[in-house]
């Protein structure tokens, strides 16, 4: 029997201390009613624990320093949602499913519209409206572009380039994109046909269930530095989008699953949970994984690439903007497995960093940053819910040395979708929404319900507890006005 | 109710209930598509054939949830009826499907949320009493 008990270290860090078979202990960040929260759900001793997650993931091989978890943490599946772990391939690390999950590198692009919030305001309606009927989302949704095998290894080896070179967004994109938006170290190969046929016609869909396209208005601004490195004032209008790799992400998972259970029994890595399957990251399997998730990667980043050129067009349309007047803030992933380095007692060491459900959150100085970020570190998207604000923060120099540079991804669930569905009604919500100035647009009533700003946690508390544990820090709060989902 | 849906705080799980292990494996993917359409408003009209295999019977449900979603996706069908059939082969076992239902249309369907994929996660199969119950975690 797994001891539970959680260790304050301060206000907001706790401890899950080293027992029994962890290689290192478990960190939590969170503020007392986080903590109160997960001790509860555990105590309760519901099949899905998140904090009995955070253990077995310590018990992998090759783990460095700790088992991690972000203050938005819940049950996920082997990782919990908010989990942060990293491996030392020279230390029989591994890279585990789990801590990537079946979307890869989903995550958030944010653009900056030279628009403010009363420029809009009136026009809302036709704006949702539009959006709505040029950005496909939903159950069974597809593309414009339909691609062939060919055109698909292209995607999966060039990423965001691809999109680029196909007419969708402008070169500088690139600069303010995570990897560039082109990771390297993907053989196409790696992933199976039926993963890329899935996606022959899902380049440039927003998917379903929480992914969303919002346009918000800058509320308040905390950190007028970083602000001001970001382009940031007050009333300013941006554009979130909310997504990742669509079916060739969920297929890369599903297909890795049988091989990664084999991996693992070959290997004699013990796992504590099933979906903890994993290679170490020095094995052929490890390899083969690997490069599919950075296939995985390209295709997200092909993905927003070609939705955020949708989004400029739905703009220049309304507004008579230019296109290219529209300007990429950051897009940024927050599910995946990146080899990164890292300090770690004091030498200079290669790992494998995962983060589920957590963004990676290069605070300054860190040279992957684009050169006009590099002083204060690059943004981080903390989704909200559609009737409450999001955040735009940004990693610190505190984070890089305690969590790999890594911070919260948004508010978190805390109702079940079950739940939500039985307590709130999606044309309710939606009416509600609109009486807040929230114009919500989806194609199903049933997903509304379940992504009720109830059945989350209160993204202030999140962010809050993000912000005063130093790793991560507040630059702004940003309002929804009009919400798009699936 | 031969399948439930399980409670999870981000997913979903999904548990079916058969007196066979097929028919515990066909309730289980009633379960899944219910998260995605209204069952009832789907009909049976189109018949899909499918195989896969696994390692065990649990991995097994797995990957016929998985082979379920890639049709869908490839297919652009939703379905409502299903039939199972469980042979062993070599050190694993093969699976024959069958699938039934008709090209999505997310207004007569009343199209929900988009299940990912299946995942290990609760992987669990038993038998209680006269039946079998066989559960995971599908990603949304």
């Amino acid at each position: 029997m797994v001891n539970l008990e959680l260790k304050k270290i301060n206000d907001y860090l706790w401890e899950l201390p080293q027992q029994g078979e962890m290689r290192v202990p478990g960190r939590i960040y969170g503020d007392q009613r986080i903590i109160d929260h997960l001790l509860k759900e555990s105590g309760a001793a519901k099949e899905f624990n998140a904090l009995l997650q955070v253990h077995n993931v310590a018990t992998l091989p090759g783990i460095v320093k700790a088992s991690l978890a972000m203050p938005d943490i819940h049950p996920g599946y082997g990782f919990p949602i908010g989990g942060v772990a990293a491996f030392d391939p020279k230390d029989g690390g591994v890279i585990a499913m789990g801590g990537i999950g079946f979307d890869i590198n989903c995550g958030v692009r944010t653009l900056r519209v030279p628009l403010k919030r009363h420029d809009i305001e009136a026009r809302k309606e036709e704006l949702a409206d539009r959006l709505f009927r040029e950005i496909p989302a939903g159950l069974g949704s597809t593309g414009e572009l339909k691609l062939s095998m060919k055109e698909i290894d292209q995607v999966l080896m060039q990423g965001a380039e691809f999109a680029l070179a196909r007419g969708y967004g402008f070169p500088e994109d690139l600069e303010y994109t995570e990897e560039r938006g082109r990771i390297a170290g993907c053989d196409p190969g790696t992933v199976s046909n039926q993963a890329k046929e899935r996606q022959f016609k899902q380049v440039g869909t927003l998917g379903s269930g929480n992914h969303y396209l919002e346009v918000q208005f800058v509320e308040e601004i905390y950190d007028e530095v970083a602000a001001r490195a970001y382009g940031l004032e007050k009333d300013q209008v941006l554009v979130a989008i909310h997504c990742g790799s669509r079916a060739l992400g969920h297929q890369i998972g599903q297909d890795y699953l049988q091989e990664l259970e084999r991996a693992s029994k070959k290997y004699g890595i013990p796992i504590r949970e099933r979906e903890l399957v994993c290679a170490p990251i020095e094995s052929p399997e490890g390899e083969r994984y690997i490069s599919a998730v950075n296939c995985g990667i390209n295709c997200a980043f092909a993905n927003r690439q070609t939705l955020a050129h949708l989004v400029r067009k739905v703009f220049a349309a309304v507004f008579g903007l230019k296109p290219e007047e529209i300007k990429l803030l950051y897009d940024v992933g927050h599910n995946t497995a990146k080899f990164e380095v890292h300090e770690v007692d004091g030498s200079r060491k290669r790992l494998l960093v995962h983060r589920k459900g957590s963004t990676r959150a290069f605070g300054p100085g860190r040279e992957e940053n684009p050169p006009r970020y590099r002083d204060v570190g690059h943004p981080i998207f903390i989704g909200g819910t559609m009737g409450t604000s999001s955040y735009i923060m940004r990693g610190t120099e505190k984070g890089l040395k305690e969590t790999f540079g890594s911070g919260i991804h948004g508010a978190g669930r805390e109702m079940s979708r079950e739940k939500a569905k039985k307590q709130f009604r999606g044309e309710q919500l939606r009416e509600e929404l609109k009486r807040q100035g929230i114009i919500v647009r989806g194609h199903s009533m049933a997903g509304l319900a379940e992504e009720a700003p109830g059945a989350y946690k209160d993204i202030e508390i999140v962010a809050a507890a993000a912000h005063n544990s130093g790793i991560n820090q507040k630059v702004a709060k940003v309002r929804p006005m009009i919400v798009v989902k699936g | 109710m031969p399948f439930e849906i399980l409670e999870h705080e981000a997913d979903a799980g999904v548990r079916g209930i058969g007196r066979t292990i097929e028919e515990a494996f066909s309730e289980g993917a009633r379960g899944m598509f219910s998260l995605m359409v209204e069952l009832e408003r789907v009909s049976p009209k189109e018949e899909i054939e499918l195989t896969c295999r696994a390692d065990s019977l649990e991995t097994l449900f797995v990957a016929w949830l998985g082979e379920l979603l890639l049709k869908r996706d490839l297919t652009g069908m939703v379905f409502s009826k299903f039939a199972v059939q469980i042979s062993r082969e070599g050190d694993g076992y093969h699976l024959r499907g069958r699938a039934w239902g008709e090209p999505l249309n997310p207004e007569k369907h009343g199209a929900k949320v988009e299940v990912k994929a299946a995942t290990y996660a609760g992987l669990k199969l038993e038998r209680a009493g006269e039946e079998y119950r066989v559960q995971c975690v599908v990603d949304l």
